[in-house]
Formats: structure tokens, sequence, C-alpha cells
């Protein structure tokens, strides 16, 4: 990601008005207090994810177990916050991962043009055009008991093309414009015009973009863990918990409508700060949330 | 323009001395252009070949002196901007040199098309586009300085302050964004950044079109200012012919690609020989009802550069075409009204110039 560079007027109003939106500055409360429990909580309870309670099998929501605990007496609040760790890194990581690529990407595609323009192009295409989440869950298998950030390259791999697109449309646009021009004359080489001339002016894009893509990547996370293709035992995310206890749902709800409504809550929050960003970036977009 | 009536005599007449027979290719010639071209590819068909080419630069030749001032004239379309991305190597010419002290810019590549670039700057045409929005004036004076590895930067930032100073804006705008000034104080910063690199060359591409009339005049006095005081170089490019009369020194009127005329630029508007020169000075509006003009405005639209009419690329439009004029290009041809200076000929391309 591109960082902001400057705390201009510019900067202060799209702030100012992010922070009026009462719905965004919700989400981003909403982010940040998930965080904090998330990381925070396990130093303070007294049960950890990994800990049974030999006590207290399928125990609903108690004042010890506060989210019940499962058939072997793992306590559900603590893998949940275990869970939520997981998707909430996976989810910003994965996120600054496939806004970078495509932010390199469609930048060189759209400025060098040419040989680099027509390979970039393809690839992109033929990644738009196969299954990505099938692929992912054939492929995460080979990576199993290696690090999750395999996982997170694979899922971020198969995200980036669409933006991409955006962005080398932008690149070419911006590369006409006189500044560009002005910054080749002057002998500045082509990725530093990249990085010093065009990446900064779509700053506001790139930032929307990956905070859109937090929440579609927790999604993607969630689906293929819930499936069995994610993050693998003995490790917990939030898309493994539900999809272990999703027959319980009926029966010990606990298990399976926490995780769940987490799951939803986050995803509601970070959906609710990228329309914020947006619309405060650019108050002419039509906003779809007031 | 401004009042200042005495056309070029606002930049010093700096080496011009009596015509002492020097050839065009004198040793006191800056810039010397040689049969430029430029032209695009257009590419159509199954099979996506080339079909045929925009003929946007058609070989242009003119040679411009240290200190003095080039204005390149014509409507749009006609090239001059194409010419000025092929004289400053935005863009490959086609065919043609372009000799910079003797060197061919046309050609250079690598270190020596680097080393080149520090003597030629160019000014842009829109002050709201040619400003990284995203930088600090500091910042975006400073680059050139920064790229070309100029100093260390304590010295490149008090180089940008004097710059600032120079140009008219307070040192202390240093840390200010480009959307904070007004058109004409931008193109001040332009002009700064140009100049940052002291260069012996500068290409101004419609520096003041973008610009309020009240403003053009005041960054226009700026560059006549700044080119007395630095002995600068200008390639003025701009389709106003007023400010040609004010900043130029010889004037050069393109049309289709070609340079149709050639000159002085007291000689250009007072006794101009090509139909479309005298098109264009007749369409400078003249503050008097009563004065009438002499010479039918030009009809129809610029022929496509992709196939330009054969002959005379002006025929279709001009009055005076002969049946001639389908037949034969015509070259650029001196004048007898042309001075003794041979760098300073009056030249025209038109096969009836003697006549009309």
């Amino acid at each position: 990601m591109t960082a902001e560079p400057d705390v201009t007027s510019r900067g202060q109003l799209v702030l100012r008005r992010f922070l009026r939106r009462r719905l965004a500055m919700l989400g981003f409360t909403i982010v940040l207090v998930l965080f904090a429990i998330a990381y925070l909580s396990p130093l303070f309870v007294a049960w950890q994810y990994d800990e049974l309670d030999a006590s207290a099998f399928l125990s609903p929501p108690t004042g010890e177990h506060w989210f019940g605990t499962t058939q072997n007496g793992f306590d559900m609040f603590a893998l949940t916050m275990r869970g939520m760790q997981k998707s909430l890194v996976v989810g910003l990581v994965g996120a600054v991962l496939s806004t970078a690529l495509a932010a390199i990407a469609g930048a060189f595609a759209g400025y060098f043009g040419r040989i680099l323009n027509a390979a970039i192009s393809a690839v992109m295409d033929l990644l738009l055009v196969l299954p990505g989440f099938l692929i992912v869950a054939i492929l995460s298998p080979l990576f199993q008991g290696r690090t999750w950030l395999f996982f997170v390259l694979l899922l971020a791999a198969f995200q980036w093309m669409i933006t991409a697109r955006i962005v080398r449309g932008m690149t070419l646009s911006l590369k006409e414009r006189e500044f560009v021009q002005a910054a080749r004359f002057m002998g500045v080489p082509g990725w530093k015009i990249i990085f010093r001339h065009i990446l900064p002016n779509m700053a506001s894009l790139l930032i929307i973009d990956a905070t859109v893509n937090v929440s579609s990547l927790i999604l993607a996370e969630v689906g293929l863990s819930f499936f069995g293709f994610g993050i693998q035992p003995p490790d917990v995310s939030l898309g493994t918990l539900i999809g272990n206890y999703s027959n319980a749902a009926l029966t010990f709800w606990w298990q399976f409508y926490l995780p769940a409504g987490f799951l939803v809550l986050l995803v509601l929050a970070v959906n609710l700060v990228g329309d914020g960003l947006r619309d405060a970036f650019d108050p002419n977009a039509p906003s779809r949330v007031t | 323009m401004t009042q200042n009536a005495s056309g070029g005599g606002s930049s010093p007449e700096s080496t011009a001395g009596g015509g002492a027979g020097s050839a065009l290719q004198g040793g006191d010639a800056l810039l010397q252009v040689r049969g430029l071209r430029m032209h695009y590819p257009v590419r159509g068909g199954v099979l996506g070949g080339r079909i045929g080419s925009i003929r946007a630069v058609d070989g242009v030749s003119f040679s411009l002196r240290k200190g003095e001032t080039l204005g390149l004239v014509g409507e749009s379309g006609c090239g001059k901007s194409t010419l000025a991305r092929a004289l400053t190597r935005l863009e490959t010419p086609t065919a043609g040199r372009v000799l910079f002290e003797g060197k061919d810019i046309a050609s250079a590549s690598g270190a020596e098309l680097f080393r080149l670039r520090r003597e030629i700057q160019m000014i842009f045409q829109d002050p709201y586009s040619s400003l990284n929005p995203r930088m600090t004036v500091g910042e975006i004076i400073r680059e050139p300085l920064a790229v070309h590895r100029l100093g260390t930067k304590e010295e490149q930032l008090g180089k940008v302050r004097d710059l600032l100073e120079t140009v008219g804006l307070g040192a202390d705008m240093v840390g200010r964004y480009p959307h904070e000034f007004s058109g004409g104080q931008r193109q001040r910063i332009g002009v700064a950044r140009a100049l940052a690199l002291d260069p012996k060359l500068v290409i101004a591409d419609e520096p003041v079109s973008a610009l309020d009339v009240s403003v053009q005049s005041q960054v226009l006095n700026l560059m006549v200012r700044l080119q007395r005081e630095r002995g600068l170089t200008y390639v003025f490019i701009t389709h106003d012919l007023s400010v040609v009369e004010h900043v130029s020194d010889t004037v050069a009127i393109m049309y289709l690609g070609r340079i149709v005329e050639q000159g002085p630029v007291d000689q250009i508007f007072r006794s101009p020989a090509h139909p479309y020169t005298r098109a264009l000075l007749e369409a400078i509006p003249v503050p008097d009802p009563r004065q009438r003009k002499d010479e039918a405005p030009v009809k129809g639209e610029t022929p496509s550069p992709v196939s330009p009419p054969p002959g005379c690329p002006f025929h279709p439009r001009c009055h005076h075409a002969i049946a001639e004029c389908r037949s034969t290009v015509p070259e650029l041809e001196v004048m007898e009204t042309s001075g003794a200076d041979p760098a300073h000929a009056h030249t025209a391309a038109c096969i009836r110039r003697h006549e009309i």
C-alpha cells in the first residue's frame, strides 16, 4: 500500500468527513473493539483455546464458560477469540497483499504498455476465469502443516485482478497528465514515476479497495475453512468453528451461533468502514449507506 | 497581449550582428532541427497491420540562436505539440535530426540523453495538470535536482527557495500543495521547476493559454525577464499571435505538420507572404468596426494528417490556389524582403509568394 504522504487540508477534510459518518464510525469502533478483545481477552480469561475442561462437556453458556463449551470440553469463548484473531490477520494481511499486488501489476501494465501490458493482462484474464475458490481448495493441502501465510498468499493471488484492471485504467489516464510527462522529461526512471507520481494519486482508490478486500478475504477464508481447506487444526478460525459446529446449530446452538454472530458483526463493521471511507474520499459518489 | 507594442523588442537581440554571410548552420545556433518527421502508424484491417500513418510532423527544419525566442504558431492539430515532444525526446522522432549544440537529441540514448535533458527543459500548458497534487511545491521544484543528483539536500533546498523568490512567490511557500495556488501562481511554479537545472533551452508548450488574460501578461513578462537575466533560449509554442508578437524574435507558422512560413517577427507581421499566415493575421480581432478585412476568411476544415492533400497542403482552403498548387509541394524559399542575415531569413512555402 502506498502511504498517504500528506497531512494536508485534503487529508484533514477526508478525515473530518469520515468522522462525521455515524455508521462508518460505528463500524470503525466495532472493528477496534473486536480487535482488542480478540487479542487481549486471552490474557485475562481463565481458559485458553487449547485447554480442556474435563468437568464441562457441551455446557451451555455459564459464568465460567461465557460461550459454553464443546463436546470435548473446549471453552467456546476462547475458541471464538482465537478464531477471530486468525480471521482478522488473514483478512488484513491478505487485503494489503492483494491491493499491493493489484497496484503494482496494474500500474506497471498501464505505464509500460506493450509486452508487459499484454503479459499482465493475460495473467489477469486467466485468473479471472479460473475458479479461484476451487484452485485454492485444491492447492491448500499442499501447504498443510506449513505456515498459514501460504494460505493468505494463495487467497490474495486470486483477489487482485479486478482492482488491477481499475489501476491499469487509471494509470493510462494519469500517464498522460503533464506532471507525469514532466517527470519523464526530467529523466525520472519509470518505476520511480509509478511510485512517486502515479500510485499516490490513486491512494484513495487503494485505501478503499484494501478495506473492502478485508471483508471479502475474511469471507473467502471462512468459506474455505468451512469446507476444511483453509486454516488447519489444531489452529482455528471463525471458518473452522462454523464448519465444525454447523450441525449443532439446532441443538447445542452456542457452538454455532456465537462464532457465526461474530463473523457477521466483523464483516458488517469492516464494510461500514469501507463505505464510509469511499464517501469520505469522494463525496459525490452515490452512497449506498447514509 | 498588453501594451508592449514593440514586438520582439522585449528580448535582447543578442548576437545578431549584421549579415556577415555566415551560413545558416552558423556556429552560434543553439538548436538546429533538420527534416524532423514524426509519423504515427494507423493500424487496421484483419491482421492489424499498418494501413497508413498520421504525419503529425512532416519534415520540419529550423534553427535557433542562443538567447532568442522562436514562436511556433499554428491551429490545433497542426503538430506543434508533437514537435515539442519530438524536440524533447518525450517521443522518438521517425526521422530527422535535432542538434543541440551539435549533439543529436533525436538519436541520443541512455546517459547522453540524460545529460542533454539537463540542458533542455519544458514548461507545460495546463498548470492544473502539470504539478503532482500529492507533492509539495518544494518537492516538485526539487525533483529535477534530486533526479540529476545536483548538490546536497541542503543545497537543493536552498536553490528551491531562491527559485521561488525568482519567480515571484515567497520562499515560505515550499511546504504548500499545488491546490493552494491560483493558475498563474501554479504556472510560476512550473517555470521554477523548468529553471531548476539551469537549462539553456526552454520549450514552452502553450504556457499561458490556460490562464486568464490578466495573468497571461504577468507570466509572459516573467518569462521575458528570466530570458534576459539568464540568457535563456525559448521555443514558444502557441496559437495566440499576440503572444508571439510580444515574446518572439522569429516566428514559424505551422500547417499540417509543416512550416509554411518563417522569419523575423516584424517581417511576418508586417508583410506576411503565405496565404495561411495572412489568414491567421486577419483573424486577430481589431477593435475598430470601420476597418474592413481585405482577405476572405479561410474556408473549410484542416485536412486529415493521415491523407494530406497532394501538392501544397493548404491548397484546398486557399483562395489563391492555382492548378500547379495541386501538384507541386512548395519548399521554403527565401523572400526578397528578407534581410541580409541568413539566420533571420524570411522564408515562405508558397509558389505564388511573390504574386499575392
